[in-house]
């Protein structure tokens, strides 16, 4: 079982990365809530996947069963699927507005915020025009 | 529940409602004043408590760690609360005269209390998860700080800043999982002990790197700074200077944290990375600010090239290194808030942060340019001013260890930075204005100068007295720096069954 959750994590990931090198910022967007679950289902993992012993404690014990599945990894999960999902209807939103305001979702074209690149120098005209001076 | 802990929580978070629910009238900013002041208090009694006891801790709910919630404060924690508290009521102060109406009315310092509630609960926190869950709470408001307003460069610049950040989290949440999986303990102070007895050592620098990588991001180190400076010119002048003190150095707090207290079983490997990381921030961060040409710009690639002196006296890992770096952290934040806070009121006097569009304030604004002079020559480390101490601390820790190399690039970047600092002194405040106005004080009204200059004013005479008495500073980070490098109390009292709880606490 652990296994096969490993298998699908590395997957998860690995889908995740692909979209995450997009330019289109969308998409970046929904590789990053893939690899999102993909940790959730690490820490998940990280407390045992038992299907039968159940986590609860007997009267006057002070652990659970023996291969009781840990229970406080899922109250993690739980915590972290809630946070991430605030995030995420804030990045989505963002997404939205960003390029309602800026018209692409181009990552590329996204350079409002940066210095405006000098066009390169050409050679030639300069050249041409100080000979044309001389 | 110990009130002394947890008051530097409840009261933002306690403000953060109440100025929300006053947003539409002038109540909610003086609210957000009044909170502010409330945080410097609880966070100087704090501070004067963990001075006299040592190390506190409290455990939330009387579970006894590590099974409940801890807090836990020692020296650097508290320090780090107090400068949370100085830098968040000077803020709350500007942004009196700063923040428009409009982004009150959205809900401006209702979310800044929030962040200063998240900032002070990283700080707080004695374990991992918690950690997590603080560094969202700073996230999500810090999102909301940056792009209010929502014009087009604040979008552009805020995609930036929130996508990244939310690949380290993404990261940082792994780190935990894997770490959970390895030791089956998220308490900081039982890790310390947990992760001596991990076998799998190399699965163990795996999640090391996760949590340096994680944090690195929020830290801004090299290579993965390059959300900041695309995003701190943006928004409004007092939420680019909270974030400009605080933020990164949350993220700094942690990786000091972390490699301090827990990922310590392999030091040679860790810290060497650390080292290199340090060398290249301070190199790429400064050539960067070199390039540039607009005063926020110039002052976001600063914070980046600063952090990497911090990350030096982490990764030097001896004790005069680690009291290098609690007082530059403190140092740090003063003074580039402050420069922050100078280039808004460089803004609303001369009308741009662009250097090429602006000018003539040294004769028009002799004041602003006084101000100006001391946080900038204190950051480029001048003495006798804060920042000298800081990186004379550092450069003989340096020295010290053997790291002539690390030394000599400390001491470039030192030059370096003057150099952008005389660019800045150069365009805005020499040469004359281009559009022919005399940018003057007096045209901001009375009540606005005032809650401009005032803060910029405190900071910088906090920044002269640090530089001028610095033997107290001094002795401080050194007896922060024995807590860090000796983390045995630290771990007795979080850990001891005895640890007080909340009436013990109380009474």
């Amino acid at each position: 079982m652990e296994l096969l959750v490993a298998i699908m994590v590395g997957v998860l990931v690995a889908a995740a990365v692909h979209l995450m090198l997009a330019r289109n910022v969308l998409r970046f967007l929904f590789g990053l809530i893939l690899i999102s679950n993909a940790a959730n289902l690490t820490i998940f993992v990280s407390g045992g996947l038992t299907p039968e012993t159940p986590p609860l404690i007997h009267e006057g014990d002070y652990a659970p069963l023996e291969g009781a599945a840990n229970a406080l990894p899922q109250a993690l999960v739980l915590t972290a699927i809630v946070i991430g999902f605030g995030l995420f209807a804030f990045a989505l939103m963002l997404v939205y507005r960003a390029y309602q305001n800026l018209g692409t979702l181009n990552s590329d074209e996204m350079r409002l915020a940066e210095p405006p690149d000098e066009a390169p120098p050409d050679d030639s005209k300069t050249y041409i025009a100080w000979e044309a001076k001389q | 529940m110990s009130w002394i802990l947890a008051a530097p929580l409840i009261i933002p978070f306690a403000t953060a409602v109440l100025a929300f629910l006053f947003r539409h009238g002038p109540e909610g900013r003086w609210l957000s004043v009044l909170g502010a002041a409330g945080l410097l208090i609880s966070s100087i009694i704090l501070m004067a408590n963990v001075w006299g006891q040592g190390v506190i801790a409290a455990q939330m709910g009387e579970w006894p760690a590590p099974f409940g919630i801890t807090l836990v404060a020692d020296l650097l924690s508290a320090v780090m609360v107090v400068i949370t508290g100085i830098t968040g009521l000077a803020i709350a102060i500007y942004a009196l005269a700063d923040v428009e109406e409009r982004k009150e009315h959205l809900g401006y310092h209702a979310l800044y209390q929030v962040l200063l509630a998240g900032v002070c609960g990283a700080f707080l926190t004695g374990d991992l998860f918690n950690l997590y869950v603080w560094f969202e709470v700073m996230l999500i408001s810090s999102f909301g700080l940056l792009v209010m307003g929502g014009n087009r460069q604040q979008l552009d610049g805020g995609i930036k800043y929130v996508t990244l950040n939310l690949v380290s989290t993404v990261m940082f949440l792994t780190g935990i999982g894997l770490l959970y999986g390895m030791t089956g303990t998220l308490n900081m102070a039982d890790l310390h002990g947990a992760v001596q007895e991990v076998e799998n050592e190399g699965l163990l620098i795996t999640v090391s790197m996760m949590f340096m990588v994680a944090f690195g991001v929020k830290a801004a180190v090299f290579p993965l700074f390059f959300w900041l400076p695309a995003s701190y010119h943006t928004p409004t002048v007092s939420v680019s200077a909270i974030f400009a003190g605080l933020l990164t150095k949350v993220g700094v707090y942690s990786l000091i944290r972390t490699f301090t207290l827990i990922f310590t079983t392999d030091v040679a490997y860790t810290h060497t990375i650390l080292l290199w990381i340090a060398g290249l921030t301070m190199v790429t961060g400064v050539l960067g600010a070199a390039a540039m040409n607009d005063f926020r710009r110039i002052l976001s690639f600063h914070i980046v090239s600063q952090i990497g002196y911090m990350i030096l006296g982490l990764a030097l890992f001896t004790p005069l290194a680690l009291a290098g770096a609690v007082f530059y952290l403190v140092h740090h934040i003063i003074v580039k808030a402050n420069l922050f806070l100078v280039a808004g009121v460089t803004r609303r006097i001369a009308g741009s942060t662009e250097l090429s569009q602006i000018g003539g304030l040294y004769k028009t604004a002799p004041l602003l340019a006084f101000l100006f002079l001391i946080p900038a020559f204190s950051l480029a480390g001048f003495p006798p001013l804060s920042g000298f101490w800081a990186k004379f601390i550092l450069v003989k820790a340096a020295l010290e260890g053997g790291g002539y190399v690390i030394a000599g690039v400390a001491l470039v970047v030192g030059l370096l930075t003057i150099y952008s600092m005389t660019k800045i002194w150069g365009n805005a405040f020499w040469k004359p204005h281009p559009a022919g106005v005399s940018p003057k004080l007096s045209i901001l009204p009375a009540k606005d100068r005032a809650a401009l200059l005032v803060p910029i004013a405190v900071l910088a005479t906090l920044t002269c007295i640090i530089g001028l008495f610095p033997e107290p500073f001094v002795l401080f980070a050194e007896r922060a720096a024995e807590q860090l490098l000796n983390p045995q109390a630290y771990v007795d009292i979080v850990l001891s069954p005895a640890s007080p709880t909340s009436e013990e606490v109380f009474q």
